[in-house]
This record gives C-alpha cells, structure tokens and sequence, in this order.
C-alpha cells in the first residue's frame, strides 16, 4: 500500500445503495476505483476488509453471489500469506484470475455505457405504426388441482433433512497440562525441541495443546521460540530474567 | 423522383419495421438490388434538401423512415409515440456479453457478470432481443444465445459492425493517485 499520508481516505461518510451493483464484480471495481487502487496490484487484505464490510452494511450477506465473492477474497488472501518456496519460478499470482475478471468486467461496464448512449440517441427517434409497449405481463394466475399440492408438499417434506444431532465435548484441549510440562523439560533444560514437550505419539489434542501452551509461554516471556525457516524444527529457549530485562 | 424511389418511399412508408434491400427488392423484381440502393439513396437525399419532419436512416440491415430528433420532446410530451423502457444496467450488461460474445450460453454470461443472469436473459428474450441461435458441444448441449435485428433496431445501428472494438476501449481503470515525490 502507498504512502498512508496522501491516501488517507474518506471511510468515514461510506453510503452506497444496493441497486447500484449489479453485482461483486462491480461492487469490487467501485470500491477499487474509489480508492484509486491498482487493479493489477491489488492490495488484496484491505479490498477483502472493504468487501466484507460493505455486504454486511448492505445485508448483501445472504446474497450468494456476493457470498462467494467474499470467500474467493479470504482464500486469495490466504495464499498470499503462505510462503513462497525459494526457487520456485513458475508461482502464479493467486490475484491473476480475478484481475483478469475485473478488467473483463470493467470492458462490459464500458460498453454497457455505450450501449446505453446508443439506445437513448435511437429513442429520440420514432417510426411509423406507434404502438404502445404491452405493459408487462403478470404472472400467470396459479392453476392446481387439490392433488398436486398434496403430492409437492409430500416431495417437500420428504427432502426436509433428518436434524443432525453433534456432542460437543467441553474444550479437550489441556493447556495447562502442557504448560505445566513445558516448564517441567525447561527447569532442567536450557533449550529443548518441540518433541520434547508433546512426546512421541502426541494426539492431535496434545499437540494443539503444547502449541497454545507454547504461545502463551512465549508471550509471558518464559521462554523464547525460533524457527530458521518455514518447516523446519521450532527451538523451544529458556529465557533468563536479565535477557527479558 | 425516379418511378422505383416512389415505389419505394410508399412501400417504406406504409411498414413499420425497417425494410431490407433483398425485401425491397421484390416489389420490382426485374429492377434489381442495385437500382433498389440508387433509389433508396436518391429517397434519402431527397428528404434531406427539402428539410422534412422525417428522414429516411439505415439501420438493422434495412431502411427506415423516422422521425428527426429534434421533434422528440413535443411527440413524446403529447403521447403520440412513447419513448422505449429503458434497458436496466443489468440488461445492458447482458446485452453487451452476448453482442460480442455471440453465440454465448448461459453459464458463460453467468460467469463475466459474477452473478447469475438466467432471468435477465429470459427478459431478454421476451422483448425479442435476444434468441437461442443454436446448441453448444459438450455436457446437455446448452443453449447459445445471439443478438437479434430487433437488438440493432434499438440501439439504432445498421449492423454489429458497428459496435466498438474492444481495442478501442480504455480496459484500464485509472492509475493509482500520484504520490507526492519520494
């Protein structure tokens, strides 16, 4: 993102209505174009932020287009957050496809204002044999016999889904279990591996255990975590109260 | 006039969709299409140096007699004619994916606009200017849609020639605002 000096924008007085879209793409471009973003670098996490902020305000959040809209949003977010492998010549921009979208889009915007220019020219223009637009036709009137109805509301009621019961089990995760043993290996120890804190057959409960434990060490400032690169093994550092200090 | 341009100027007269040179041409078949282009021609630049209320104007592959501009407002006003309904946004959208995209199905469509289009596109339809043209290959053989004569008659245009290249659209939205210098 640019200079947050100049960009500081104008959030605060955010008024759209919602027949101004006609639909996440062109929701998407007007919140790029108000904000004089780059389309082909879109700074992703703040245009998703945006987006989601908009259809809540709009309740476009039931509208399923928009849904999606906002999902491909986080996942791109997501990826980007992922790291690279190094070397690795061939990544795709995850924001690529929708960049391609959105200047697919904006060509039919252009057009859609041509069209419309073109259409309101012609229409200063008659010919012969007016007649009047047949004004627009209601639905038909609904014609059913008893039976039918009957039989629809059997097809509804048989798809209506068995209610799906879960147990949910209060909180399995035993934090201070861990924690407690985390501080067991590190009164004895310096340094440690993650091994030595979830053992050798940790469950996935142990494991997300001792992890959050190890979190929450670390930000008491019991101990220090470190890591020399993506995937590969965390070292677990006693602190010493004068390195803390 | 030549005798063919008055045949001409009733028999446009008397229709009220624009007329192509091929039907023109059957009212004298022995004249030929050639003749029928002179005459229209000639019909036209009659309207236009004897400054009259109506001019004659290619347009859907045809020809027709219309109204000038600048009497719109007062027949409009007096209800004599109205103006069409106005095209929404939506339809527009639609309208212009299939111009260029012809012949287009539906999930195409859907997939430009992010949104689903399948009752815009019946709208369409119904005001007849949009039709199936065909089938697609593949899964179900989807119907394809095109745009039909009625399409270029209300956008006023003599073929989808006339349409914009798409490399004459300005695709990019705007730059990013300068900053101030670094």
């Amino acid at each position: 993102m640019t200079n947050p000096g100049v960009t500081a924008p104008h959030h605060a007085g955010f008024v759209v209505e919602l027949e101004q879209f006609s639909g996440p793409l062109d929701l998407l471009l007007h919140l790029i174009s108000e904000d004089e973003l780059d389309i082909t670098d879109l700074p992703i996490a703040r245009i998703a932020d945006q987006f989601l902020a908009v259809i809540n305000e709009l309740k476009l959040n039931q509208a399923a287009d928009y849904l999606e809209m906002a999902a491909r949003l986080l996942r791109i977010k997501a990826q980007l957050l992922l790291p690279r492998r190094l070397g690795e010549d061939e990544w795709e921009d995850p924001r690529a496809e929708l960049v391609r979208r959105l200047l697919e889009y904006q060509q039919i915007r252009e057009l859609v204002d041509w069209l419309g220019h073109a259409a309101a020219r012609r229409a200063e223009q008659f010919g012969r044999g007016f007649r009047p637009e047949p004004p627009e036709a209601p639905p038909a009137p609904l014609v059913i016999e008893l039976n039918d109805l009957l039989a629809a509301a059997e097809r509804v009621i048989a798809l209506i889904p068995e209610p799906v019961l879960h147990r949910v089990v209060p909180r399995p995760l035993d934090v201070e279990g861990a924690t407690a043993r985390i501080e067991a290996v590190l009164a004895t120890r310096e340094r440690c591996g993650w091994r030595d804190v979830v053992g050798d057959r940790p469950t996935i409960v142990d494991m997300l255990s001792a992890f959050i434990a190890l979190l929450e060490l670390a930000k008491r400032g019991a101990l220090r975590l470190s890591q020399q690169g993506p995937f590969t093994p965390i070292v677990i550092q006693r602190e010493s109260p004068r390195e803390a200090a | 006039m030549s005798p063919l341009a008055k045949l001409l100027e009733a028999a446009l007269f008397a229709s009220s969709r624009p007329l192509t040179v091929g039907e023109l041409s059957t009212l004298e078949p022995e004249a030929g299409e050639t003749a029928v282009h002179a005459g229209l021609a000639e019909i036209r630049d009659a309207y236009a140096a004897e400054d009259h209320g109506v001019e004659l104007v290619e347009i859907a592959q045809g020809w027709q007699f219309l109204t000038r501009r600048e009497y719109a407002e007062a027949i409009d006003r007096a209800q004599f004619a109205l103006r069409p309904r106005r095209l929404s946004p939506a339809a527009l959208e639609t309208l212009a994916i299939v111009a260029y995209r012809q012949p287009v199905g539906r999930v195409e469509v859907d997939e430009i606009r992010g949104v689903d289009s399948g009752a815009v596109i019946d709208k369409l339809i119904e005001r007849g200017l949009v039709d199936v043209v065909t089938r697609g290959e593949g899964l179900g053989r989807p119907l394809l849609y095109g745009t039909t004569p009625q399409f270029l008659e209300i956008l006023g245009l003599r073929d989808l020639d006339e349409l914009p290249r798409l490399e004459e659209l300005s695709v990019a939205l705007r730059p990013p605002a300068p900053t101030e210098p670094e």
